[in-house]
This record gives C-alpha cells, structure tokens and sequence, in this order.
C-alpha cells in the first residue's frame, strides 16, 4: 500500500471471473504520513482507507468482468461495518463478488479479513462507464500489470 | 400491468421512503417523486431482480440525452411498467 497515493491494493491473488468473485493482498505499510495524525500516539489504519480499499479490490473484479472496456466509478456504501482497529504493518485479504451486473451499474460486496478474521464488510454500488480520458485507461493499465492483474491480453487490448 | 406497477410502487416506495400512496402510474420518477440517479440505481436493481430482468438504463439514458426519447417515456411509472412487461415478455419469448 502507497496509502498517500491511493494505492491500496498490492497484489491480486485470484480473479474468478466465472465465479464473479476476486481476493486481494494488501499490506498496510508500517510507516506513512496519514499515521501521523491519525492518530498521533496511536497510528491507525483510517477506516475510509479500509472502505477504499474494498471499493478498489470490487473496481478490479468489475474492470476484469467487463475486460478493462469500462470503468467503474463508486457510487455508494451501504451497510459498512468496520469492525476492528488495523494497525500499521497489518497484512490484509480482502474479498469481493459481484452481487448485480446492471446496466451501467453494478452492486458488490467485499469483506476485509486480517488472519483469518473479518475487519470491516460493505455492500458498494459503482456506476459503469466507458473510461473517459484513454490516459486514465492506460495508467490504470500499468497499475493493473504491477499487481498482477491476469487478464494481460485485454489490459492492451 | 397492474400487478407490475404495485410491484415497482412498492419497491420505490421502500427504497425511496416515499408514501405508496403518493406513488401514482402517472407519477414521474424523477419530476413528481424527486427520484434521483443514483436512488435510482437501487431502484433498477430491485426491479431487476423481482422480474429476472435488466432495464436497458444505459440505452435509455443516451436516447433521451439524445434527444430521440423523452424522459416521459421511461420515467412516468404507467410507461415505466409496460416496458417491464415487454422485457419480461421478451426473456420468456
């Protein structure tokens, strides 16, 4: 994780696209600016980072669904839950599936898990765009191939 | 149709908090419900899922904003509901 630069997700562990599901690694780092102020004497990992992190691991099961044509945009969270602290160094799995494919939306659930344990879950609705500037297309193509994204063929195509 | 439109006015009444009894087949969505895009988003899905199917929001969208459809023909809920009924038609057809 880069956490000033939004980069949450370190690694894609699976991407099950018949299955509609995606797991991810993501080590929050034991050092940043953000710890500094949240919070000074007990640095934490803020749980809007958490819940970004999610809406990244759910934006990449979307982009790999749709075969890096669209972009997915967050629209909303619902029913999110952040249910222990994480601190600097953690490593984190993180889980998604898609719950609805709309038309130009999409519905999906992710959970966080730190050792096996759930430390934070939310449903997250995106809008489905195509991507609106090809240079956002293509920087998101370089960040897909630094974590692995599988589907290299399509990140080109 | 009937059964359609208490199906769509329930859900949009839920999800929404609207009064059912404010929710109307001549009602607008968007003008008289003050439904709005993202709302109805939560919207499409429920009805996507009480009926099997997938409104088509994104051709919908780009016929009105080009001008080729008016918002009436797919957000007035009586016009909303016969195009539902089409698109199930259509699945079992």
């Amino acid at each position: 994780m880069r956490l000033e630069y939004f980069q949450l997700i370190d690694r894609i562990v699976a991407l099950d696209l018949d299955a509609r599901t995606i797991e991810v690694h993501a080590q929050v780092p034991q050092t940043s600016t953000i710890f500094e102020g949240h919070f000074p004497g007990h640095p934490l990992m803020p749980g809007v980072l958490l819940i970004e992190s999610m809406a990244q691991t759910c934006g990449w099961l979307l982009i790999g669904l749709n075969g890096f044509s669209r972009m997915p945009f967050l629209a909303a969270v619902k029913e999110a839950k952040l249910r222990s602290f994480v601190a600097p160094g953690t490593a984190l799995s993180i889980t998604a599936s898609l719950v609805h494919d709309g038309s130009g939306f999409a519905m999906t659930r992710a959970t966080v898990r730190s050792d096996g344990k759930t430390v934070c879950e939310a449903d997250i609705t995106f809008r489905i765009v195509p991507f609106p500037d090809p240079r956002f297309r293509a920087s998101m193509a370089e960040v897909a191939r630094a974590i692995g994204f599988p589907l290299e063929v399509r990140i080109d195509g | 149709m009937s059964s359609t439109f208490d199906t769509v006015a329930n859900i949009i009444s839920e999800t929404c908090d609207i009064p059912r009894e404010k929710i109307t087949p001549e009602s607008h969505a968007i003008d008289d419900l003050g439904i709005d895009s993202l709302d109805f988003l939560d919207i499409a899905f429920a009805i996507d899922k009480a009926f099997g199917i997938k409104l088509p929001l994104e051709q919908w969208t780009q016929e009105v904003n080009d001008g080729k459809a008016t918002t009436e023909q797919y957000f007035v809920l009586g016009n909303l509901c016969t195009r539902i009924d089409s698109l199930v038609a259509a699945k079992g057809a």
